[in-house]
């Protein structure tokens, strides 16, 4: 059984102009141990999508799922009280921007005690002790001082720690990240990832990590979803997603990096045409044919999902070879 | 913390100087002090004469200096009108106002801020357009009139509470809320807002994803940081009672500074207005120090040098 499975997941929201249908269906499934990208542009759903995984969704959204369950525990039936006592404790999410995601007015040890002591009712000692530990594992030098000191005093590198500090503190199952190195600069954004490894592999956690940054996938997936206008069009283990893309649009966005020796100097870089359809409305058929060059009206009207061996799926009437450019 | 106070400390008196130059040179601006002191029948020999004995045609600095050494000795000088010390007369009064503009932030505090927070955590609910109206009707009601409704319904009607004087406590309370219920709206609104926002910020929704309780994510993690701009607004309303208090005592027959400083207009007694105007002003920024210090301490990032 698998540690977390999402099936058909919709996530609509009332708009002036008629329903916004901002997750139209989405299922995909985590296991212990496992990083599994979400990839996609601004808008397109991945991070409603996260934030319905913990119950944090925007009160104006209605969120159902055909399947929606959490190591055994179905998520769907949870109240408000029994969501608070799995967030945290089972499963936790991180950030993008760790420097307005940590409240200001508080010491990082209270901010970490406070957490710890929620879901282990005990002495302020241990959780302390507990602080101290989780600070040491994540890379922080100096713990004991750190906990002293308020959100203001660190950089952005180190409060993104102490951010994924507050996540692991209570030994949850599953991380949700949520975009958590796009306000850093780019080597500590290395940084973060490889501690985000580490801890995955010592403690073997699940990974959700959501992002814009098809670079940072090809590192740092195991396995990748690609998301597009509410749908993930495109899941395939991280290996098999590059060398053999598949959907049009998946293969759009790979060519969309330049490639160090390859893409010349002055050359422009790729960009997808067009923009993201609106999603205002009833949908039907592939959201992406507008901005395809191979669609044909059948991309209209349904559509549909193939499979290219036992991990790789992909939503297309066409096969990698007839939308070649 | 402690250069964040001093620093501020420092601020404080500079500010507390100006003013007092001010205030002096007002006194100075408002006519010749001469020319009133010697009275309307006296002749210009008989003025210049008042002049040199009080000093006056000694330049102003030299002047403002032997003013502000007296007043540092705690002499704000002497009401010809009353016939005594001004220091004397005002401290006399200044207790009642304390007390009632004290009182009366008391009130305004345990109204707003609980509407505030009520209000922005049932946003846009019959709730919070109930605290809404009820902060409109009092930032529309002039609060003479809302004193004198009072004392027609709970003093008159009721007779619950005395109508007027300042002998007890109970004589306080009708006072106090009239004046306090005047300060409400604003502190209200801005609670609310605050709260609005910060409940909206990210740091609230990391206080969330981590499984804090709602009531816990509110009152703590949210209240915290709304009630930084409270704070501020909170020691300007408490000077603007100190100081405006003037209607509210009249009504009630209170004999506080308000008071004072209406009767003092009337018969024009400039030593005492002049008196009264520096020691509000000292109050207030007392106040806003007090409010800077506590600022200080709720929200860490002001304590950086």
């Amino acid at each position: 059984m698998s540690l977390l499975t999402v099936e058909n997941l919709t996530i609509d929201i009332a708009h002036p102009r008629g329903t916004l249908h901002a997750v139209r269906g989405v299922s995909f499934h985590v296991e212990k141990g496992e990083t599994l990208c979400i990839v996609g542009e601004s808008g397109c759903g991945k991070s409603l999508t996260s934030h319905a995984l913990l119950g944090l969704s925007p009160r104006v959204a209605k969120v159902e799922a055909g399947a929606l369950s959490f190591d055994g525990t179905d998520l769907r039936r949870l109240k408000e009280r029994q969501w608070q006592k799995l967030r945290g404790l089972k499963m936790s999410m991180i950030f993008q921007d760790p420097m307005t995601s940590l409240n200001p007015s508080f010491t990082i040890g209270s901010l970490l005690e406070e957490v710890y002591m929620r879901h282990h009712p005990g002495g302020r000692s241990a959780a302390r002790a507990r602080a101290i530990e989780i600070l040491k594992k994540v890379g922080m030098s100096n713990a004991e001082e750190r906990l002293h000191q308020y959100p203001h005093q660190l950089s952005g590198g180190l409060r993104q720690r102490v951010m994924i500090a507050m996540g692991l503190i209570c030994g949850p199952d599953l991380l949700i990240a949520d975009e958590p190195t796009t306000a850093l600069d780019v080597n500590i954004q290395l940084q973060i990832l490889r501690l985000m490894q580490q801890l995955k592999e010592e403690m073997g956690l699940g990974i959700i990590f959501v992002t814009h940054d098809l670079g940072l996938v090809a590192r740092f997936a195991d396995r990748v979803a690609v998301m597009y206008a509410g749908r993930i069009v495109e899941t395939a283990p991280v290996a098999e997603l590059f060398a053999n893309p598949c959907h049009p649009y998946t293969r759009a966005l790979i060519n969309c990096i330049p490639v160090p020796g390859k893409t010349r100097p002055g050359e422009p870089l790729g960009a997808i045409p067009g923009v993201v359809p609106s999603l205002i409305g009833p949908q039907s058929g592939c959201a992406f044919r507008d901005r395809c060059a191979h669609a044909t009206p059948l991309c209209a009207k349904t559509l549909e999902r193939k499979r290219d061996g036992a991990a790789h799926v992909y939503e297309c009437h066409y096969t990698p070879e007839e939308t070649a450019a | 913390m402690l250069a964040f106070a001093l620093k501020r400390l420092g601020l404080t008196l500079l500010v507390l100087v100006s003013v007092s130059i001010i205030t002096f040179s007002l006194v100075r601006l408002a006519g010749d002090p001469a020319i009133a002191l010697a009275g309307p029948e006296a002749t210009s020999e008989e003025v210049e004469a008042v002049r040199a004995a009080y000093g006056f045609d000694r330049p102003l600095p030299a002047q403002y200096a032997t003013w502000l050494g007296d007043v540092l000795k705690g002499d704000l000088g002497f009401s010809n009108i009353l016939q005594r010390p001004v220091l004397e007369v005002v401290m006399e009064r200044l207790p009642v106002t304390a007390k009632l503009a004290g009182l009366s932030v008391l009130f305004a505090l345990i109204v707003a801020i609980p509407l505030g927070v009520v209000a922005a955590a049932k946003r846009n609910t019959i709730v919070d357009r109930l605290a809404l109206s009820i902060a409109v009707v009092g930032q529309a009601l002039p609060n003479f009139f809302f004193a004198l409704v009072l004392i027609l319904v709970l003093g008159v009607g009721l007779r619950w509470l005395p109508i007027s004087g300042d002998k007890t406590f109970l004589h306080y309370i009708m006072p106090a809320i009239a004046l306090g219920y005047f300060a409400t709206p604003a502190i209200m609104r801005l609670t609310r807002a605050g709260m609005i926002e910060v409940l909206d910020s990210d740091y609230i929704r990391t206080a969330r994803a981590m499984g804090l309780p709602r009531s816990r994510v509110v009152m703590k993690h949210a209240l915290r940081n709304a009630l930084i701009p409270v704070v501020s607004l909170t020691a300007v309303q408490l000077g603007f009672m100190l100081s405006g208090s003037i209607i509210v005592e009249s009504v009630f027959s209170m004999n506080g500074i308000g008071r004072l400083g209406w009767q003092s207009i009337q018969r024009t007694d400039l030593e005492v207005m002049q008196a009264l105007v520096l020691i509000i002003s000292v109050i207030y920024l007392a106040l806003n120090y007090m409010a800077d210090l506590l600022n200080g301490l709720l929200d860490p990032r002001l304590r950086v040098q």
